[in-house]
């Protein structure tokens, strides 16, 4: 079975419709899926829900399909990077579900596991529990979290073979794979698509089962905060 | 004098022992790595790192290398990257033994507040519901009060809540307290801060 595709276009072909929910990997701008991000964009679809933990910034990443208004609703931890995105919010021209950080990974890993809901300490007594059933265990109460089950996820590596298995590179790898995993359909954009074989079993941080379409090409990887020290300061 | 800054970073420091895996939050949490000395601490960044090293020097930033503000930052022989669900297993699951974090306001209970303020531009918790729910000691380090001069140590919290009854031990510029049966007990008063000051700063209860 053929898995590599030519372009992102053609990897999303046959996989889209309005008011689909997507997961997408990616922590700030890094590793972020930005060539399929651009191809949804020039796709047109629209009421699009996005479980990301970002949403990009303006005029990047996400940010790029907020400014085309075909994100209905998002599902993040922080959106603090993006002006458009705040309009949008405060205007009722966009929904927002916060999520803490680990809760919306675990949602995620969990859809991809089969398990619908679990249980966690995380929110208990703040807003993010309102509505939520809680359970004590040994005097500590927890809250429901419900597993996310997206009919697309889109995802950024740094390496996959033919078969789709998948090896990511430093901090890039962050929502990456529990957002593969949640997917009914999983689309992987990768810098360098290698021989079957040259990666070491071992290494494999993604296996290929959860990868259903893979396309190579060329990343802007733009970097959000620039901090570096001074060759003086070193010791 | 009340510390400044380092000081009070300084002093946060002392809160790690050696073999300690930690996660420091935005602001002053952040300078305290530069206090931990011959001390063997390993930084967690959410984002899915262990091991965090210094900022890069001009020319090496590699937009794959952040750290949770998203910052370019570097990695040391010692670091393990992963996945974020992963990441916050080791938060969750207590793994990681303690969090050095900001604050807006602390309750006497240990309430903290430190994601949201109604009315005011909302960007989102992050990792802090997730950190101060899972790790094994939480510690505040801010200042004692607003610029309005209003003390941020509370009997109640008013803001929206990050995680209820978590903070372990809060350090402000005024001194240390930890978060006791019936309220607060003073540990220690910073340099030239009497322990009367310290009580006439705070509104929360001091036993």
């Amino acid at each position: 079975m053929n898995k590599i595709f030519e372009t992102p276009q053609q990897a999303l072909e046959g996989v889209l419709h309005d008011g689909m929910l997507i997961a997408a990997g990616g922590f700030g701008l890094c590793g972020i899926p930005e060539l399929l991000i651009d191809a949804l964009v020039e796709s047109g679809v629209k009421d699009l829900t996005v479980a990301s933990n970002n949403c990009g910034v303006d005029g990047f990443g996400l940010g790029k399909l907020l400014d085309t208004r075909q994100i209905k609703k998002m599902m993040s931890s922080y959106v603090g990077e993006n002006a458009e995105f705040m309009r949008q919010y405060l205007s009722g021209e966009l929904e927002l579900e916060f999520n803490p950080q680990g809760t919306l990974a675990e949602r995620m890993r969990a859809g991809g596991c089969g398990i619908p809901g679990f249980y966690t300490k995380t929110g208990v007594g703040t807003v993010i529990a309102e509505g939520k059933e809680v359970k004590n265990w040994n005097g500590q109460d927890y809250i429901l979290e419900e597993g996310i089950f997206a009919d697309l996820s889109i995802v950024k590596a740094w390496k996959a073979d033919d078969t789709g298995n998948l090896v990511f590179r430093k901090t890039a790898r962050n929502f990456n794979p529990p957002a593969a995993m949640c997917g009914k359909i999983c689309v992987v954009e990768v810098e360098e698509i290698v021989p079957r074989g040259s990666l070491d079993p071992d290494h494999i941080h993604l296996p290929g089962i959860y990868v259903h379409r893979i396309i190579q090409g060329d990343h802007e990887k733009r970097i959000e905060q620039r901090t570096v020290r001074k060759r003086e300061e070193a010791q | 004098m009340p510390w400044d800054r380092n000081q009070m970073a300084a002093r946060a420091a002392q809160e790690l022992e050696d073999g300690m895996y930690v996660n420091l939050g935005i602001g002053i949490p952040t300078l305290v790595a530069n206090y931990v000395g011959d001390k063997d601490i390993t930084l967690q960044s959410e984002n899915g790192m262990l091991g965090m090293g210094p900022f890069p020097f001009e020319g090496e930033e590699d937009p794959d290398l952040i750290n949770a503000g998203k910052q370019t930052i570097t990695e040391l022989a010692r670091t393990s990257y992963f996945d974020s669900a992963t990441s916050f297993g080791m938060i969750r699951g207590g793994k990681i033994a303690a969090a050095i974090l900001g604050a807006m306001e602390v309750a006497e209970n240990g309430d903290l507040a430190n994601w949201m303020i109604p009315g005011k531009l909302v960007k989102g918790m992050g990792g802090a519901m997730d950190l101060v729910a899972g790790v094994g000691r939480v510690i505040v380090v801010m200042d004692h009060q607003n610029k309005h001069g209003d003390s941020k140590v509370l009997k109640a919290c008013t803001l929206p809540l990050t995680g209820r009854s978590v903070v372990d031990r809060i350090i402000t510029n005024l001194g240390v307290l930890d978060v006791v049966e019936g309220g607060l007990k003073i540990v220690e008063c910073a340099d030239g801060v009497t322990e009367a000051d310290l009580r006439a700063a705070t509104e929360a209860t001091i036993l």
